[in-house]
C-alpha cells in the first residue's frame, strides 16, 4: 500500500504540488487525469524521488520512503518520450535493470524472454532502439519497466507520442500487461477520458498541482465535483450555461426555457450553472428547440462531427454522430436533453447530476 | 546531386593537395643529399636524385651533429599524453557535473564556471607565464616534467570542458533519471550509462587535448632551461643558418609523426556509438 500525505513541492516560486494526499493499493491501476501542466508528472517524479519535496511524507507499507534515494525506491517510470539505452540492444535494455537486482543465468534469461514476448518484440530482441519504430521503442521501455516487477510502476502519458491506431492497440494490451502485476501499485497519467475509463480502477483528477477529485471512472465522469473537473474530463468540452430557476422552470440567458427534469425538480429558485455534455445536445426543428445557435467552427473527428457554436445563452459544443456538412456561420437549432443536465451552483460546485445510466 | 558530389570531391582533393604538398616537400627534402638541395629544384627521388639518410641520421646525433631529438620526443610524449589524460579525466567529470547539476555560489552559476574554464584559453599565454613561473619556482618544479604537465593541464582542461559540457547536454537527462530509478546510484549511472555513450565526445576531446598539448611551445620555452626539452623547443634550437635544410625537414616530419600515428589509432572510435534512439 502506498500512502502519500500532504505533499508540497515548489521551485523558484512556482508550485508543482499543493497538499497532495492519496492512498493507493497494490494490484490496482490509478489513472491521473489532467491537462498538460496539471501536476501529473510532478506527482510521479515526487513518488520516484526525482522531485525535491518541500514537505509531506510517502510511505510504502510500513516503510517511510520520503527521503529514500531514487535508486533505492524500487519505482519504475515509463516516460512520454520513448527513453531507452541507445547503445544497448532490446535484450540488453531489458537485462540492465534486472542485473542490478542480482538476477543471473537462467532466471535472468527467462524473465527477459518472458517480458520481451509479452510486449511482442521477440523477433527484434537483437536490434537497437534506433532500428525500431516509435511504437516498438515504447514497447521496449515498457518491457524494461515491467520486467523489474517493482512495487511502484508509473506511466507518464506513454501513448502520447504514438499515432492513433497504435495507441488504441497498445491501450488494449495494457490491461493484460498490468493485470498480471498484483504486487505493484500502478499510476497511469493521461489526458484522455477514454483511457481513464478503460484502464482505471480509480481516477485522480488533477489541476494546478492539486487532486481535485478521485473516484471510480464512472463516478468521476457522472458526478464531476465541480465545473473545473467537468471541464477536464469531458472531450469535446462540456457546455456550461448560466440559468435562473423559478418555479421548476430554468431560463437561459437568451430567454429560452427548460422545464426541469425529475432529478432537478427539487432545485430551489435562484441562479445556477447547468452543464450539458456535447453528445446530449441534438439538432432539432425550430419548434422543438431549446436554443438557436450560430455555427462558428466545425471539427470532423473520425465518425463524429463536433460543432462549436455561439448563442445568446453562451458558447456551446455539440457532438453529432456521423459526418455532416454544416456551414460555418449558418444557424442551427439545438435541443438540450433535460434529463442529462448537470446542475452546479453559481460558484461551480456540483449540486445534482443525472442518475447513473439515465439516458 | 551528382554535380554536388563532383564539386565536393574536387574541393576535398584540391584542399588535400594544398595541405599535403608542403609536407610532401619536407618529406622529400629530408632524404636529399646536399647537392640536390643546393643545385636547383629537384622533386622526384631515385629519378632526379639519389635519396640518402643524412638528414635523418643528423637528428639522432649521427654524422657529428650535436642534436638528438629522441630525448625531447620522450619528454613531449610524457608531458603531452600525461597532461591530456589527466585533463580528460578531470574535465569529463567536471563537465558531467556542470551539465547535470545546478551550482550556485553567490552570483556565480554554471554558465559562469564554464566561461571561467574557457577564458583560460582566451587569455594569451604570456599573461599567465609570470604567475606560472613563480608558482613552479615556489614548488621547485621549474625545468621538470611534472611542472610542465601541471601547466599544460591548465591549458588543456578548458578544451575538454568546453567540448564535453556540450556533449553531455546532448544526452537526455531522462536517461540518467531512468538508470537511477532502475537502481543505479549516480556514480554508477555516470560510469555505466553515460560514459559509454560519451565515447565519441571523449575521442574528440582527447584528440584536441593531445594536438594542443603537443604543439605547445611557449610554456616549455620559458619554464625550462635545458633539463627538460620538448620537441617544439628542440626544433627551435636547430638554428636554420647552421642546420642544413634536410636536417630541418627530417626534424619537422619527425615532430608531427607521433600525432599522425595517434590520429589514425583513435579515428575508429569517432564513428562508434550514437545517441539516436535514446529519446524520440
Amino acid at each position: 500500500m502506498l500512502e502519500i500525505k500532504n505533499l508540497f513541492a515548489s521551485s523558484q516560486g512556482e508550485s508543482y504540488l499543493e497538499d497532495v494526499s492519496f492512498t493507493a493499493e497494490a494490484g490496482k491501476i490509478y489513472v491521473l487525469m489532467g491537462r498538460t501542466g496539471a501536476g501529473k508528472t510532478s506527482f510521479m517524479r515526487a513518488i520516484g524521488g526525482l522531485l525535491p519535496l518541500d514537505s509531506g511524507s510517502i510511505h510504502f507499507g510500513d516503510e517511510e520512503i520520503t527521503s529514500t534515494p531514487v535508486w533505492k525506491r524500487d519505482a519504475a517510470i515509463v516516460y512520454q518520450q520513448f527513453i531507452n539505452y541507445p547503445n544497448k540492444t532490446v535484450r540488453q535494455n531489458v537485462e540492465f535493470p534486472l542485473r542490478k537486482l542480482g538476477l543471473k543465468g537462467s532466471e535472468l534469461n527467462d524473465r527477459v524472454d518472458l517480458y520481451i514476448s509479452k510486449v511482442g518484440l521477440t523477433e527484434f530482441a537483437k536490434r537497437r532502439p534506433s532500428q525500431l519504430s516509435g511504437g516498438q521503442q515504447q514497447r521496449v521501455a515498457l518491457a524494461r519497466s515491467l520486467a523489474r516487477q517493482s512495487r511502484i510502476l508509473m506511466l507518464d502519458e506513454p501513448l502520447m507520442n504514438l499515432d492513433f491506431k497504435l495507441r488504441e492497440q497498445l491501450r488494449e494490451e495494457f490491461l493484460d500487461l498490468f493485470s498480471g502485476e498484483s504486487q505493484t501499485v500502478t499510476f497511469y497519467a493521461t489526458t484522455e477520458i477514454t483511457e481513464a475509463m478503460m484502464l482505471g480502477y480509480e481516477v485522480l483528477v488533477m489541476h494546478e498541482g492539486k487532486i481535485l477529485q478521485s473516484g471510480t471512472p464512472d463516478e468521476v465522469f457522472e458526478r464531476p465535483k465541480n465545473t473545473l473537473v467537468a471541464g477536464i474530463i469531458n472531450d469535446p468540452p462540456i457546455t456550461l450555461l448560466d440559468v435562473t430557476v423559478v418555479d421548476g422552470v430554468a431560463s437561459l440567458r437568451s430567454g429560452s426555457k427548460i422545464s426541469l427534469p425529475d432529478h432537478l425538480s427539487t432545485l430551489p429558485a435562484g441562479d445556477y450553472m447547468f452543464g450539458i455534455r456535447a453528445n446530449d445536445l441534438e439538432p432539432s426543428s425550430s419548434s422543438d428547440a431549446t436554443q438557436e445557435c450560430t455555427i462558428s467552427f466545425v471539427e470532423l473527428s473520425g465518425s463524429e462531427t463536433v460543432l462549436y457554436l455561439n448563442s445568446a445563452s453562451g458558447d456551446m459544443v455539440a457532438q453529432i454522430e456521423g459526418i455532416h456538412d454544416f456551414a460555418v456561420g449558418s444557424t442551427l437549432h439545438l435541443r438540450i436533453r433535460p434529463e442529462r443536465l448537470l446542475a452546479f451552483n453559481s460558484s461551480g460546485d456540483l449540486l445534482t447530476a443525472p442518475r447513473v445510466g439515465a439516458k | 546531386m551528382i554535380l554536388k558530389r563532383i564539386v565536393a570531391t574536387l574541393f576535398v582533393t584540391l584542399w588535400s593537395i594544398f595541405v599535403l604538398l608542403p609536407l610532401l616537400w619536407a618529406l622529400v627534402t629530408s632524404f636529399k643529399p646536399p647537392e640536390a638541395v643546393s643545385l636547383g629544384a629537384t622533386y622526384i627521388p631515385f629519378v632526379e636524385f639519389q635519396p640518402v639518410l643524412t638528414g635523418w641520421s643528423n637528428i639522432f646525433g649521427g654524422g657529428g651533429a650535436t642534436t638528438n631529438l629522441v630525448p625531447p620526443l620522450i619528454n613531449s610524449v610524457i608531458i603531452t599524453f600525461g597532461a591530456a589524460a589527466i585533463s580528460l579525466v578531470l574535465g569529463t567529470i567536471t563537465s558531467y557535473g556542470l551539465s547535470r547539476f545546478v551550482y550556485k555560489a553567490g552570483f556565480i552559476k554554471n554558465q559562469d564556471i564554464i566561461f571561467f574554464f574557457i577564458s583560460q584559453r582566451i587569455m594569451p599565454p604570456i599573461v599567465l607565464s609570470f604567475p606560472f613561473f613563480l608558482m613552479l619556482r615556489t614548488l621547485g618544479l621549474l625545468d621538470s616534467r611534472t611542472g610542465l604537465i601541471l601547466v599544460s593541464i591548465a591549458g588543456l582542461m578548458p578544451i575538454v570542458v568546453w567540448l564535453m559540457v556540450d556533449f553531455f547536454n546532448g544526452i537526455p537527462k531522462e536517461l540518467d533519471e531512468m538508470a537511477m530509478l532502475e537502481g543505479y546510484n549516480p556514480v554508477q549511472v555516470f560510469a555505466r550509462v553515460i560514459l559509454p555513450l560519451a565515447a565519441p565526445g571523449l575521442t574528440v576531446a582527447g584528440m584536441f587535448a593531445v594536438i594542443f598539448g603537443w604543439n605547445d611551445f611557449f610554456y616549455p620555452l620559458i619554464l625550462t632551461f635545458g633539463q627538460v626539452v620538448t620537441l617544439p623547443v628542440a626544433i627551435l634550437s636547430l638554428n636554420a643558418t647552421i642546420t642544413p635544410f634536410w636536417t630541418l625537414s627530417a626534424a619537422a616530419i619527425f615532430a608531427i609523426l607521433p600525432l599522425i600515428i595517434f590520429a589514425f589509432a583513435i579515428e575508429r572510435f569517432l564513428s562508434k556509438g550514437s545517441l539516436s534512439g535514446a529519446v524520440r
